[in-house]
């Protein structure tokens, strides 16, 4: 009799996402140890855990690994990611620590969360498989609904998680669907598998919903129109500091995702799905942009700007080949600096009546507080793409890729969008450095931990904006392989 | 050696970055950082000038900047004798400004912040000048941009000034989007963007492709350079500090335009069409913004719009292919501007801040050197035989006749005419007519001190000898073309001795007409301020108000995009409206159970929106 083969369990691949749930698992025992520890142990034991998240990436830097029968694919491009989203939730952590102490809402369950949340990400950017995504993009997503719930007192942060989890669950099942739709078409949910059964039919049409359904799923986690209406009440209602892991990481795992299910599926299938992305970036970048011009509210602006950026990096998808997904590679590493950045500023001001969400509140800002409105006013510019700031490097090569794919009136739309973007984010900049606040102003609310995220984001913005080679190099490298 | 250029920068970015953050300690000392940062910066281009005067191009890499793949790009410097030649003019006429600001700007609280974002300005100038690329072109071309932002609302708690600070950012963004897709359509049309390499390539360029690249580089001169259809800032950045407005509006930011399609020449010259839209689009401004200058009656507006007019002239040049003209035109210009801004900021400094010509008058004989400083100024405007800006205009008229542009050469010829009117008119009403201030007022009147007289001066004598020295006519070109002729191959033909002599005595009769009519209206007989800036007929006030330009971009633009961003607000995000209802719904139930509003109604619209989205996307994979 045959014995059973297990397939070899290699830890190895998944070393950044163990040491993120290690970490994890550690701040939920230390919760119920019975000695008493203090309570910033917990934040440091996340902050660790990112990091070391960085550092096991960076060990495995050009030793790409798979595991679990190619169900997680740990090559440059997930570590690319990896990077990222460690970034983006070392970030978060820093902003977190005296925000949560100040708004009363410190819990260790806080910080389990946003580690669950990170290892969701960092395993939907290695997921070699659609059931991989599904089960990442799950782990990452009910992370953050139940984040988003974060102020029990406050209404709007239980309307958003209510609303989030509501159209997430929605979306969701359109994902599933859509993986059942193409499991029934090919015979398999391994992505390279997929791509070589596709590769003879390239119109079959049951493959062809379900890869529309699944760009439904992960349209709404990227934010794109018209699966974007979710943005704006969650990113206002929901913590700030949640709301910048939801702006950031969670859309860099889901663009991960998205990239990689349609490059490594579509590899050898004529490019005419370009048009529907064409037609979607566009619009969300236009729509984004538009409605943010109407906005009031920061955190509301901030939200349809996000989707505005979404945009910009949906052209660099349409674009296609190395240049355009490495495009849109390097975008989102510049964006997650500049939007964690933008976000971590509102994190740090404070009013009498809580939190400083309105454009009017930032008023005078310059005058009193004039290190941190500098801060917010280059991660606005950076933003607005006005160089030598990372966004504007950013910019050049997702639209220079469209251009060079040939795709200039798509370029024409995005470089039109972000002249319109400068009049919403110059307003802030008025608000701080011109006008005078009509009653009590907004103070700085004192944090070591915050001030050293924002330096950081800083450092970053105008370091990819001023030498932004060896990344780019980084980010055309990383999805090289998918290509072939 | 060659890596020496880059102190021109250098110089004074160390100047603003230590205004900048040491500003509190340096206080009313930060003259003395900005100022000698200046020098340096200028004694710096001196030394490489000399090195270029010789018709040596130097080249100098500091490191690479983007790349990937087969397109690469740095941080590189090019330095040609037209680079020299910006360079002494920018960080030269931005030394006098520098110096003359220590006097006009000397009891403002924000000294340091003024210094600092002065010497920032400068750097990105000079950094534009340098740019070996487009690429770093247009990162400057930006900087400058943001500068101008930060001088003309350097005053922000006054509305205007804030205001106008915008405006001028929102319209060049107008400009720069299209300088930027320009930038980028080159790119992938000849895959790089140094210069050397991107105008050998642009040669044999099928017409089309070059014509849609070179339009859309000019669209981005028309924002920066203030020209037809995008004009409407430069007026309003009049509400900056005088001395900003001679630096940045008048001698340095908005020559960039003229540079940079000077120095693009090549491109422009692969479309015909190109060159012929930039050479009318000049025309059209010269006149358009001439008239206006007619009727105003601030004096900085006068001078304002006299600037966009002059740039015309600068186009015009280009268009018809005389570049030499045109940039020895700006170099006139940059003089005798910044000496008319600077003396009429002397003028607004002893008037306590007036600077309405209708309430001055009478002050020749109180502020004697500013009147003989800034007259020296407007005759070199005016064209006044002799002076600088005689040469260098009439250069142009000669080009635009020369190239069988007649028509044109006609229209500017009416332009010159305009010119010598408006400028005799503003120096009559300021200096030499019956004073029409306040007796109080009257009382007050002072000349400036010396830093601020000083440099006026110098440039009074720049005006004068400029013209003589480097601008007479001769069978192979003014000295100056040939000097530039390295960089511009000399297309300027001698002209036969009936045809010069035509022109110049057209040039020499349209100046002293111009004179004698301002004569006749405003000194033969002494005016009444009232009767001043009144409009009494139907174009009178169409000139007063500029055509109406603003109230039309205002009605036919801005309205209807914030009417558009309302409606998709209302659209797209229903919150907002819910807001609005919510919040008088609140004020009428103010303590009811009104907090329960989980809005589940507009969960199920965003859920409808969702589906409707997936069947769209589902039906268009499905019909391929």
């Amino acid at each position: 009799m045959d014995a059973i083969v297990f397939p070899p369990v290699l830890i190895g691949p998944l070393l950044p996402t163990l040491v993120v749930l290690a970490a994890a698992a550690l701040v939920l025992v230390l919760d119920v140890v019975p000695w008493a520890i203090p309570r910033e142990v917990a934040a440091m034991v996340a902050l660790a855990g990112m990091i070391g998240a960085l550092l096991a990436t960076l060990a495995r830097w050009s030793a790409p690994g798979r595991a679990f029968r190619d169900m997680v694919v740990l090559d440059n491009f997930a570590l690319f990611f990896n990077v990222v989203i460690c970034y983006a939730g070392a970030l978060i952590v820093l902003l977190s620590m005296d925000y949560l102490r100040r708004t009363g809402s410190e819990s260790s369950e806080y910080w389990a969360l946003v580690l669950f949340a990170t290892a969701g990400m960092m395993l939907l950017a290695a997921a070699g498989d659609l059931v991989v995504v599904f089960l990442a993009l799950e782990l990452m997503s009910l992370s953050l609904y139940v984040l988003a719930g974060l102020f029990k007192r406050e209404l709007a942060s239980g309307e958003a998680a209510m609303k989030y989890f509501l159209l997430g669950a929605f979306a969701s099942s359109f994902l599933l669907y859509g993986i059942a739709l193409i499991y029934g078409a090919t015979g398999t949910t391994n992505l390279d598998r997929i791509a070589a059964a596709i590769a003879s039919r390239p119109r079959d049409p049951l493959f062809g919903i379900g890869l529309g359904l699944l760009m439904v799923g992960f349209g709404f986690k990227i934010s794109s129109v018209p699966f974007h209406m979710w943005v704006p009440d969650v990113y206002q209602g929901a913590p700030t500091s949640v709301t910048a892991l939801i702006a950031t990481g969670s859309k860099a795992g889901a663009f991960a995702a998205l990239i990689r299910v349609l490059t490594v599926t579509l590899r050898g299938v004529p490019p005419d799905w370009a048009a529907l992305l064409w037609v979607i970036a566009a619009v969300t970048m236009t729509v984004g942009n538009v409605v943010a011009l109407a906005q009031s509210n920061l955190k509301r602006m901030l939200a349809y700007s996000s989707i505005a950026h979404v945009g910009y990096m949906l052209v660099g998808l349409v674009a296609g080949g190395v240049g355009g997904a490495g495009s849109v590679l390097f975008y989102l590493l510049t964006y997650t600096f500049t939007t964690a950045g933008a976000f971590g500023v509102i994190t740090l001001c404070e009013r009498a009546r809580g939190e400083a969400v309105e454009v009017s509140d930032y008023a005078g800002l310059a005058r009193r507080h004039p290190v941190l409105a500098a801060a917010l006013g280059l991660f606005l510019l950076s933003l607005v793409g006005i160089p030598p700031l990372a966004g504007f490097v950013g910019k050049f090569y997702v639209f220079g890729a469209a251009v060079r794919a040939g795709y200039f009136w798509l370029a024409v739309i995005g470089v039109l969008n972000s002249a319109a973007a400068a009049y919403y984010y110059l307003r802030v900049v008025v608000f701080m450095y011109m006008r005078e606040p009509e009653g009590a102003a907004t103070t700085y609310a004192s944090s070591f931990a915050g001030s050293l995220a924002l330096a950081i984001a800083l450092l970053a913005i105008v370091l990819l904006g001023v030498m932004p080679a060896p990344f780019v190099d980084l980010a055309q490298a990383a999805v090289a392989p998918l290509l072939r | 050696m060659s890596t020496s250029l880059w102190l021109i920068p250098l110089f004074p970015l160390v100047g603003a970055l230590l205004n900048m953050l040491f500003g509190r300690a340096i206080g009313r000392h930060a003259h003395w950082v900005a100022v000698s940062a200046l020098a340096g910066s200028f004694v710096a281009s001196c030394v490489l000038f000399a090195r270029v005067a010789t018709g040596e191009v130097i080249n100098s890499t500091l490191f690479s900047w983007v790349g990937a793949g087969d397109f690469e790009t740095s941080v590189a410097a090019y330095v040609d004798p037209l680079t020299g030649v910006m360079l002494l003019v920018v960080t030269g006429v931005g030394a006098l400004i520098h110096l003359y600001s220590v006097g006009y700007m000397h009891d403002d609280p924000g000294y340091p912040r003024y210094f600092a974002y002065l010497n920032l300005f400068v750097f990105s100038m000079t950094m534009l000048v340098l740019a070996g690329n487009f690429l770093l072109l247009y990162v400057f071309w930006e900087a400058v941009g943001l500068c101008s932002y930060l001088l003309i609302g350097f005053w922000y708690t006054r509305p205007a000034a804030s205001q106008a600070g915008k405006k001028a950012f929102i319209v060049n963004r107008v400009g720069d989007f299209g300088f930027g897709l320009g930038i980028m359509w080159l790119w992938s049309a000849v895959g790089t963007l140094d210069y050397d390499a991107a105008f050998a390539a642009v040669v044999g360029l099928e017409p089309s492709t070059a014509t849609g690249i070179a339009l859309l580089l000019f669209m981005g001169a028309c924002g920066k350079s203030a020209q037809l259809p995008l004009h409407i800032w430069l007026p309003d950045a009049m509400e900056g500090p005088t001395p900003v407005s001679a630096l940045i509006h008048a001698a340095t930011m908005v020559t960039a335009g003229v540079y940079m399609v000077a120095r693009s020449h090549v491109i422009f010259e692969q479309s015909p069409v190109a060159l012929t839209v930039v050479a009318w689009i000049g025309v059209a401004t010269a006149l358009f913004a001439a008239t206006i200058g007619l009727a105003q009656t601030d004096i900085k507006r006068v001078l304002a719009y006299s600037t966009v007019s002059q740039l015309g002239y600068m186009f015009a040049a280009v268009g018809v292919g005389a570049y030499a003209a045109g940039i020895f035109h700006l170099v006139t210009h940059a003089f005798f501007k910044a000496l008319l801004f600077l003396g009429a900021g002397s003028v607004i400094h002893g008037l306590g801040g007036q600077q309405d010509l209708r309430k001055m008058g009478g002050l020749s004989s109180r502020m004697v050197a500013t009147t003989i400083t800034t007259t020296v100024g407007g005759l070199g405007l005016a064209g006044m035989p002799g002076l600088a800006g005689f040469f260098s205009k009439d250069e142009i008229l000669a080009a635009a006749y020369g190239s069988g542009h007649t028509g044109m050469w006609a229209l500017l010829l009416l332009g010159a005419f305009l010119t010598s009117f408006y400028t005799a008119r503003m120096l009559f009403l300021a200096f030499y007519s019956g004073p029409r201030m306040t007796r109080e007022a009257a009382h007050h009147v002072h000349e400036s001190p010396g830093v601020m007289i000083f440099p006026l001066w110098i440039l009074a004598l720049l005006t004068v000898i400029t013209g003589v020295a480097f601008g007479i006519p001769s069978e192979h070109g003014t000295r100056f073309a040939r000097f530039l002729a390295p960089v511009f191959p000399i297309h300027e033909a001698g002209h036969s001795g009936v045809v010069a002599l035509m022109l110049l005595v057209s040039a020499v009769a349209v100046f002293v007409a111009g004179v004698v009519v301002a004569w006749s209206m405003y000194m033969a007989a002494p005016v009444r301020a009232d009767a001043i800036g009144r409009p009494r007929t139907a174009i009178h006030a169409l000139l007063l108000n500029a055509y109406y330009v603003d109230a039309l971009y205002d009605r036919a633009i801005v309205r209807p995009l914030l009417a558009l961003s309302r409606f998709l607000a209302g659209v797209f995000d229903l919150r907002l409206i819910d807001g609005l209802v919510n919040a008088l719904g609140r004020a009428v139930v103010a303590s009811a159970a009104g907090l329960r509003r989980l809005q589940t109604g507009y969960t199920v619209n965003y859920a409808l929106t969702m589906l409707a989205g997936a069947v769209a996307i589902v039906i268009f994979l499905l019909s391929r």
